[in-house]
């Protein structure tokens, strides 16, 4: 729905640096699949497309001007951690977006509004499978099932860009195959452009219609984090044709991955 | 591999089976391990207000065999009649029957207190935990006033406020509050930031987040934050009564330490305990009503 231009992009904390010329366009609709070793800078890329840290250079655009230095409606995000509002139960969580939304003075829809909400925010449950958990605290619910919620729970918001930081990372192989099935039906039925962190090289390859690496190209060994990570690597994906092994294997082993089989028999599921 | 796995499972069942499990060793478990049961967690618990008794007890009849007239540990029967006399017979001069107006001049004192000093907690804490620039603002000062000690301030109070109620309020209210005000702030400032982005991006502004994120994450601790400032104010209460007042439970036992009236001073100082547990029960009941999603395990 809305293009992404990311500028000469920098990063540091204090001396450290994280991430350097960070330069890459996303058209519309895309799906952009961030992979990279541990700890090189990709949710801290993430947060600042969210607008929850400020670049140290360069410039962000999303849709036709510079993102404001918050978050904000167009962005939506999926978290690793604490991803659901634990004060509320699952069907709570759901109807906090339309509160938060069109709420007013006191973050709550009435009326007629409220029941359309909770029509929508029951639909959805139902779409993730959580339906039987609807009046469940997030404390009561598996790992899983909080992070499926999340999902749900960001979707409604209806986001022109949506942002996902390993997503899911803590789902059973079974649950994983069917998010992606979801987040594939959304993904088409909305258009948004998506940009999903993953340590998954199958999932970047299966749901991404472009696959990026981040990595030094730069190295001090006598100081480490003098230099910061950049995209080494920028592959589109036709979806029609599979990706094929061997532009698996070639990004695998640049993340440096040791579950190749498993990698690409994902991105053939 | 499976076949024989199975065989030896069948072999296994029945009385073999049945003495294996009767033969589970009984090992000694490390100390943090050994639980216990209910019976045995009353039974405990008991305990040490049984010696507490006992020991009384002893001591009490052996003094009252020496001396029948002694008033240092007056026997259980003397205590009760001296409470029921507070708690029953109208006071001569005032008509008053004495234990409750004390119980509800110093409770009124208390709660007023305590309540001026949640409020403020609330509202600073929030605005200090959430608002970057009420934090630059507020934080070193109110930082600094909790490091003063409350009664050091307390002739201040009665030469500014008087000797009236005013005082002794304002005394409880600023003996707790700034602890409580920094309390909750740390609380919104421990938020998870993951968390107020995602509302961010719901279309929540500063003021919506504070109704609908804030405020409820905020709510058990400050229940706990209450529960753990009522011990300081009925500190203050005491003392502010002692000095100046003329009803309350403070200020009667004061008074009657001059008649050396441990007979009435013991049995309030058990009632002034009881007041004490029973709200914080009821805070501890009012948090569970509240913040259901903070107490998981806990009914339903
Ligand atoms: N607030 C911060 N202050 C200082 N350094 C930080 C901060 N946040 C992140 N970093 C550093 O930035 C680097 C990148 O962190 P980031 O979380 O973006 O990595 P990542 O690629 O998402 O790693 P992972 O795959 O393990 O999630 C790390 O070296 C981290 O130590
Ligand atoms: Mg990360």
């Amino acid at each position: 729905m809305s293009r992404i231009v990311v500028h000469a992009l920098e990063k540091s904390y204090g001396d450290a640096r994280v991430l350097e010329r960070v330069n890459v366009t996303a058209e519309p609709g895309e799906f952009l699949s961030l992979v990279g070793a541990s700890g090189c800078g990709k949710s801290t890329f993430l947060r600042i497309l969210l607008g929850q840290e400020q670049q140290s250079g360069g410039v962000v655009i999303i849709g036709d001007r510079p993102i404001v230095p918050e978050p904000t409606p167009q962005r939506g995000i999926v978290f690793q951690r604490y991803s659901v509002f634990p004060h509320l139960t699952a069907l709570q969580n759901l109807l906090l977006v339309e509160d938060f939304r069109s709420g007013g003075p006191f973050g709550r829809v009435f009326g007629a509004r409220r029941r359309t909400a909770r029509q929508e925010a029951e639909t959805m449950l139902e779409r993730v499978g959580l339906a039987h958990a609807r009046d469940l605290y997030p404390a009561s619910l598996s790992g899983g099932m909080q992070q499926r919620l999340a999902i749900a729970q960001t979707l409604l918001g209806r986001p022109q860009v949506l942002l996902l930081d390993e997503p899911f990372g803590a789902l059973d192989p079974g649950i994983r195959v069917e998010m992606h099935e979801l987040l594939t039906e959304l993904w088409i039925e909305h258009g948004m452009t998506v940009v999903m962190v993953t340590h998954d090289i199958g999932e970047a390859f299966k749901l991404g219609t472009r696959v990026l690496v981040f990595d030094k190209v730069r190295h001090d060994p006598q100081f480490p984090s003098a230099y910061g990570a950049t995209i080494t690597y920028d592959l589109k994906l036709d979806r029609k044709s599979r990706a094929s092994a061997r532009d698996v294997a070639e990004v695998a082993a640049m993340v440096g991955t040791t579950r190749l089989d498993s990698a690409i028999a994902t991105t053939a599921s | 591999m499976l076949a024989r796995g199975t065989g030896a499972a069948q072999t296994g069942t029945g009385a073999n089976l049945a003495s294996q499990l009767a033969s589970v060793p009984k090992t000694r478990l490390r100390l943090i391990n050994a639980t216990v049961s209910r019976g045995g967690a009353v039974l405990l618990g008991a305990l040490p207000f049984a010696a507490v008794a006992a020991v009384y007890l002893a001591s009490s009849a052996q003094r009252l065999a020496v001396n029948a007239n002694d008033k240092l540990l007056p026997s259980p029967a003397q205590m009760w009649a001296a409470f029921l006399d507070l708690a029953t017979v109208p006071d001569k001069r005032s008509g008053d029957l004495i234990l409750w107006a004390d119980t509800y001049a110093s409770l009124v004192r208390l709660f007023a207190g305590v309540g001026l000093a949640t409020l403020v907690a609330l509202l600073l804490g929030i605005a200090i935990g959430f608002i970057p620039r009420v934090r630059a603002f507020l934080l070193p000062f109110v930082t600094v006033v909790c490091v003063i000690p409350p009664l050091a301030l307390l002739p201040i109070l009665f030469i500014a406020l008087g000797l009236g109620e005013t005082a002794k309020i304002t005394l409880i209210a600023i003996g707790v509050a700034p602890v409580m005000v920094r309390d909750i702030a740390n609380r919104v400032m421990e938020l998870p930031p993951e968390l107020v982005a995602k509302a961010q991006t719901f279309g929540g502004n500063s003021w919506t987040m504070v109704l609908r994120l804030v405020l409820p994450q905020t709510m058990p601790r400050l229940i706990t934050c209450v529960r753990l400032a009522l011990g300081p104010a009925w500190l203050f209460l005491i003392a502010a009564e002692a000095i100046a007042s003329t009803e309350g439970l403070g200020y009667r036992i004061f008074l009657v330490r001059r008649y050396l009236s441990m007979d009435v001073i013991l049995p309030y100082v058990v009632w002034i305990t009881l007041l004490a547990v029973a709200t914080d029960w009821l805070l501890a009941r009012l948090s569970r009503l509240v913040s259901p999603w903070a107490h998981p395990g806990s009914g339903k």
